[in-house]
């Protein structure tokens, strides 16, 4: 089957130790984590994870499932790049002398509309936001004026594009058992 | 909310009690004492059966919940007390199998220093647990306690961690009986699918030639009667997974046997030929599907199962019927049709005659003088009318006694599966003499199996646990010799044993014991065996290189079986 990326969002209760228990799903496959990023979601209490790795459909079927059976984890969907918006965000430190020399070095950040966030004597600070191959084409051109000095990039954001909210709705159905049950046990 | 205040040891036990615990397997050790130590005012209410190294408790746990169907509980040290219940924690998740092993932990300061007996048993055992948690404050005694046996016995069950550390169980807290049924990011059992329970039924309505596939689900789904009604109805053949063999008696006539790898020769060359394959509860694990590529591909496949992981993970299917099979089973069972297919059911008994004459016949009744394991696990099986449990080891032992001991009640059958751990059967079969003290459990074991987990004969010693050992003796690693012989050109590599005399082993614990080579010996002393009261320790002495027939190779399919090598 075809490899292409696949964006995994996960949604979990935010518990220490999960990010562990649901890496290791993808290790166990010795499926490489290509980006992920970690953090709160708008739903209080609740912890969402974007995870991308190139890997076949079928794989990813499998995978999200078994994500999603661990006890604290509330759901796990992929996407593919047409179902989601996405972003990353990369930071560049430049020698401030080197790119102040270079007439060339700030056409190419005007060229990817990137920002220069910090300037002083010694080093500067580029920040780019964008897609994966903008970011690493902007470091490859900026290579090749000689002066990054250090390159970080993060892992993928991403929302979906549907416009149906399946972790509201999950939780909202979860809710609705619970009082079920109480008010069985109540009865 | 009682205003008393308690440590979080008697919390635990009080927990335990109010989960309806009566029996554990433990072993003390430095980080539990302060539980060991509350134990000891309730040994009256929590009986406590001191084995002799920590996997036989694990083991202990799992055998008393393979045949009760309740959570096995294990109490353990940390460190080394911990690790060694790691195989049976895999073991348990593997075959889904419900138990909570508590395990004690240094104090919350000394957490990350590598201090005396600290290893990181969450860390070790989150991938072979459903859930794995650190208690660190008693106050969280009585909800972990709640969660971990809610977690462990729902959905499809597995074992579950409660690491324990030391200063939680010292500390005081009040205390709250608590129970839990609901996770709101936990879903034990999907909800049931009106149009998947039409589409199956109309595609086994429709089928000509439709097989079912017994697994374990139907035991842990107490489907037994359900499933019986379904096949009994539409007329379907069943073929049943080593650890779902008891879910249909052995005689029933549509039960064709076993299947897998060394299983019978119709339920597994039929699986090539059906045009309805139905699984329930069971998950094509590699020893029952061989080659997946040539795997019922003729076949329109339906799999009723709780876990939503186990479809389409291994075999494609069609109709996928997920919750409880106790449901599903009997909401399909609705919509069938009363059918009769009894064409399609003759042509089990021509591969049966063959089996028969090749494979059991030979077997059963040999031609020569040596005992072989067949007719050894046979004649134990008869001798209790069928109705023991049997607990196995791993390896030819446990194919043979799979094969020719015989079932007539449910949750009978106690064996690693998935997992495959040698030493299992001992322990496993003291946790279901204690799970079913009402029936009597025959425990087959190769002469390796039982030196992996012996010392558990001093358990079996203290408690007078009614197990009656039957240990298959061919000084061989018998498994591993067939498979030298048949792919590696015959070179034993280290699989010849030098074995102890296992009657002077059995006498210096005090249990009775035989040592037979003809049949005439052997009947005489399963008669003894069985008539005794207390443990029992049957040494046959069979045929040392003897193979286990058929047998689809590693890597074969399903459909074409050796019976000789």
């Amino acid at each position: 089957m075809e490899k292409t990326i696949y964006t995994i969002i996960v949604h979990s209760e935010n518990i220490a130790g999960l990010l562990n228990q649901v890496t290791a799903v993808f290790t166990r496959r010795q499926i490489n984590i290509e980006s992920l990023n970690v953090s709160a979601s708008s739903i209080k209490g609740v912890h969402k994870y974007t995870i991308t790795a190139w890997t076949d459909e079928e794989t990813v079927k499998t995978l999200v499932k078994q994500i999603e059976k661990k006890i604290d984890v509330i759901q796990a969907h992929y996407f593919t790049e047409e179902e989601i918006y996405f972003h990353e965000i990369a930071l560049y430190k430049v020698s401030t002398p080197e790119f102040q020399e270079n007439t060339e070095a700030s056409k190419v950040i005007r060229r990817y509309n990137a920002r220069i966030v910090e300037v002083n004597p010694v080093f500067s600070i580029v920040e780019k936001n964008g897609v994966s191959e903008d970011i690493t084409s902007l470091y490859e051109d900026l290579k090749k004026l000689n002066c990054v000095l250090q390159f970080v990039r993060s892992g993928r954001v991403a929302i979906t594009t549907s416009c149906f909210e399946r972790v509201n709705e999950f939780l909202g159905n979860r809710e609705a058992r619970y009082s079920q049950i109480e008010n069985n046990n109540h009865e | 909310m009682s205003k008393d205040l308690i440590t979080g040891a008697e919390a635990l036990m009080r927990s335990l009690e109010h989960q309806g615990v009566k029996t554990l397997f433990g072993y003390p050790g430095g980080s539990i004492m302060p539980v060991f130590d509350a134990l000891f005012d309730h040994r009256n209410t929590l009986n406590h059966v001191l084995v002799r190294h920590e996997q036989g408790a694990v083991h202990a746990a799992q055998g008393f919940a393979r045949v009760s169907g309740e959570v096995g509980v294990c109490l353990v040290t940390s460190g080394p007390g911990a690790t060694n219940t790691v195989t049976g924690i895999a073991d348990a998740m593997i075959d889904s199998t419900p138990i909570v092993v508590i395990a004690g932990q240094v104090s919350t300061s000394f957490l990350g220093t590598d201090a005396f007996q600290e290893v990181d048993l969450v860390g070790i055992t989150q991938p072979i647990t459903k859930w794995s948690y650190q208690i660190r404050r008693p106050e969280d005694v009585a909800w972990a306690v709640a969660r971990a046996f809610y977690i462990a016995g729902s959905g499809r069950p597995g074992p579950v961690v409660l690491d324990f550390a030391k200063n939680a169980q010292i500390e005081k807290t009040q205390y709250k009986p608590t129970k839990l049924d609901f996770i709101r990011s936990y879903v034990p059992i999907p909800d049931m699918n009106k149009g998947a329970i039409q589409t199956a039924a109309d595609l086994i309505n429709a089928a000509e030639r439709p097989l079912l596939l017994v697994g374990q689900g139907v035991e842990l789904g107490n489907a037994q009667s359900e499933l019986r009604s379904l096949i009994e109805k539409a007329d379907i053949p069943a073929g049943c997974t080593l650890l779902g063999l008891s879910a249909l008696p052995t005689d029933h006539p549509l039960n064709k046997g076993m299947l897998g790898m060394h299983g019978n020769l119709g339920p597994n060359i039929n699986t090539n030929k059906c045009d309805v394959l139905i699984a329930v509860g069971m998950r094509f694990d590699d020893r029952v599907t061989g080659n997946l590529a040539t795997y019922a591909k003729q076949a329109k496949v339906i799999h009723f199962d709780i876990d939503p992981v186990e479809i389409n993970k291994n075999v494609k299917v069609d109709v996928s019927v997920l919750g409880d099979c106790k449901q599903t089973l009997a909401a399909v069972s609705e919509l069938l049709k009363v059918n009769r297919h009894t064409e399609w059911i003759e042509t089990f008994k021509d591969y049966e005659e063959v089996e028969l004459e090749k494979v059991i016949r030979p077997e059963l009744h040999p031609s020569t003088d040596s005992l072989t394991m067949g007719e050894v696990v046979r004649a134990v099986s008869e001798a209790g009318e069928n109705k023991a449990v049997l607990v196995t080891d791993v390896g030819q032992n446990q194919m043979i006694a799979a094969r020719y001991f015989k079932f007539t009640q449910q949750r009978s059958m106690v064996t690693s599966g998935g997992l495959g751990t040698m030493g299992f059967s001992l322990p496993a079969a003291i946790g279901a003499a204690f799970g079913a003290p009402e029936r009597t459990v025959c425990a087959f074991m190769g002469d390796g199996g039982i030196q992996m987990c012996i010392q558990e004969l001093g358990t079996i010693m203290e408690q007078r646990v009614p197990v009656k050992i039957i240990v298959l003796n061919n000084n061989f690693l018998g498994n591993v010799r067939q498979w030298q012989a048949m792919f590696f050109n015959g070179r034993y590599s280290f699989t010849p044993m030098l074995n102890p005399d296992y009657m002077k082993i059995a006498s210096a614990y005090d249990i009775p014991s035989k040592k037979v080579f003809t049949r005439e010996e052997l009947s005489l002393a399963i008669d003894e065996m069985l008539k005794t009261d207390g443990p029992y320790l049957l040494e046959a002495c069979v045929v040392e290189q003897g193979n286990v027939l058929p047998m689809t190779p590693p890597g074969g399919s399903v459909n074409q079986m050796l019976l000789e090598c």
